[in-house]
């Protein structure tokens, strides 16, 4: 039986690779939770690609300010220092390769470190792809934070992406429920297991090759 | 010189059929919403819209597309949660959609508010939003040529403006007003307020006044 890691035990590990006073984006989903992780000795930046530089917490109901909201429209709070830029220097910031880490959910990678996250092909409508390709090529660190497999129990650790590309070879690490997992070169390196979870275990939920890092 | 009109709707009445309109904004925040509601009592047609996303729920572009008033569409995060009226529109094959990665947007609005026709990005390189674009290899890494925009008009959101047409923006309402501002022929600005010349610090000032042709007051 596999135990691994809760959403929020994911958050907090994917936290404690945030040097003091670095720059970080974190895409919709399960990322968010990492923003509420950070341990208080270390200053983080939080990036929004809406234009907020040094994002805070959720606001108390009722302390709402519509005019403060995050990437994915709901209300935040800034932090004090913070700054506001426009749309075009929120993504030279990114793209300009000073933003130090983007962590992105993802709907498959690939042991190349392809990242695939923006659109399921045969999809009704026309998709969003919003801010991802440009976090995915612009930021020094992209962290992909995932749960392992699929609804239908399916690895999202692959070798090659069947989904469409959000960029290729972007991705630097991968958090899942199961561990800590680095692309090289067609092959996935397992560098952590979350607790319970074990090499064998690791390796089924992983289709490509897989090596371990003792 | 007299930029100020007496309402929204005085403001966007030569609005043609076929016009490019950049409408500012980030889901609802920043949107320029009275300018887009006049736009739409308007009934111009056949519009191409250049917005973030497609509007939500019974408000701003939902509207455009509600009257199927937009032909083309260009946006990076068009199907949100909420853009019915948006869905309706396309499934009814009534417009066509460009999507555009959120940066490239930018971008692409900057350089045509500057005067720069086009540029290499490497964002979408290598995926599907790079097929039938000119791609090319500089210094090692891949790169897609992407066009400027420019529209004939664009529709801005400010917190305070000044008769003269300075432009301040709130807080993360400024997303993309300050470069949709730069890359029209014709800015029209809706602000909260609309105060005397040197109100507003010159340090203080998001957009100058020459990059805006009309003003309304719209009481926030």
């Amino acid at each position: 039986m596999t135990t691994g890691w809760t959403d929020k035990e994911m958050a907090v590990r994917v936290s404690k690779e945030f040097p003091d006073g670095c720059s970080v984006n974190l895409g919709i989903g399960l990322p968010t939770l990492i923003a509420g992780c950070i341990p208080e000795q270390v200053q983080v930046f939080i990036h929004s690609e809406n234009g907020i530089i040094g994002m805070g917490p959720d606001p108390e109901p009722g302390k709402e300010d519509s005019d403060i909201v995050n990437a994915g429209k709901k209300p935040v709070t800034l932090v004090s220092g913070a700054s506001i830029v426009h749309q075009a220097d929120s993504f030279s910031f990114i793209r300009g390769g000073r933003l130090d880490f983007t962590v992105l959910g993802a709907l498959q990678v690939s042991a190349q470190g392809d990242l695939a996250n923006w659109r399921i092909p045969g999809g009704k409508g026309v998709g969003g792809v919003g801010g991802a390709m440009d976090l995915a090529v612009g930021a020094r660190h992209v962290f992909a934070m995932m749960r392992q497999l699929d609804k239908s129990g399916k690895s999202k650790l692959v070798s090659r992406c069947r989904f469409p590309l959000t960029a290729p070879q972007c991705v630097t690490r991968i958090f899942t429920e199961m561990g800590v997992i680095e692309c090289d070169s067609g092959e996935f390196v397992v560098h952590e297991l979350a607790p319970g979870v074990s090499e064998q275990q690791m390796r089924e939920a992983i289709d490509a090759p897989v090596r371990f890092k003792h | 010189m007299n930029k100020i009109s007496d309402s929204a709707a005085a403001a966007v009445k030569d609005i043609k059929d076929g016009s490019v309109v950049l409408v500012a904004g980030f889901g609802d925040i920043g949107v320029p919403l009275e300018l887009v509601h006049a736009l739409a009592d308007t009934g111009a047609r056949n519009l191409t819209i250049v917005s973030n996303n497609a509007g939500t729920g019974e408000i701003g572009l939902s509207r455009l597309f509600r009257n199927r008033q937009v032909s083309h569409l260009i946006a990076s995060f068009p199907s949100q949660a909420g853009a019915d009226h948006f869905f309706a529109a396309y499934a009814a094959g009534g417009v066509t959609v460009e999507l555009v990665p959120q940066g490239t947007l930018a971008e692409r609005l900057r350089a045509g508010g500057s005067g720069v026709a086009g540029f290499f990005t490497p964002t979408g390189y290598a995926t599907e939003l790079a097929d039938g674009k000119e791609v090319r290899v500089i210094d090692g890494r891949g790169y897609v040529y992407e066009k400027a925009i420019k529209g004939d008009v664009a529709l801005i959101k400010a917190h305070i403006a000044d008769i003269y047409g300075n432009l301040r923006y709130r807080l993360a309402s400024r997303n993309f007003n300050p470069v949709m501002a730069m890359a029209a022929a014709r800015t029209i600005a809706q602000a909260g307020r609309i105060v005397e010349p040197g109100e507003i610090h010159p340090d203080d000032v998001h957009t100058p006044s020459v990059f805006v042709n009309q003003l309304v007051e719209v009481s926030a």
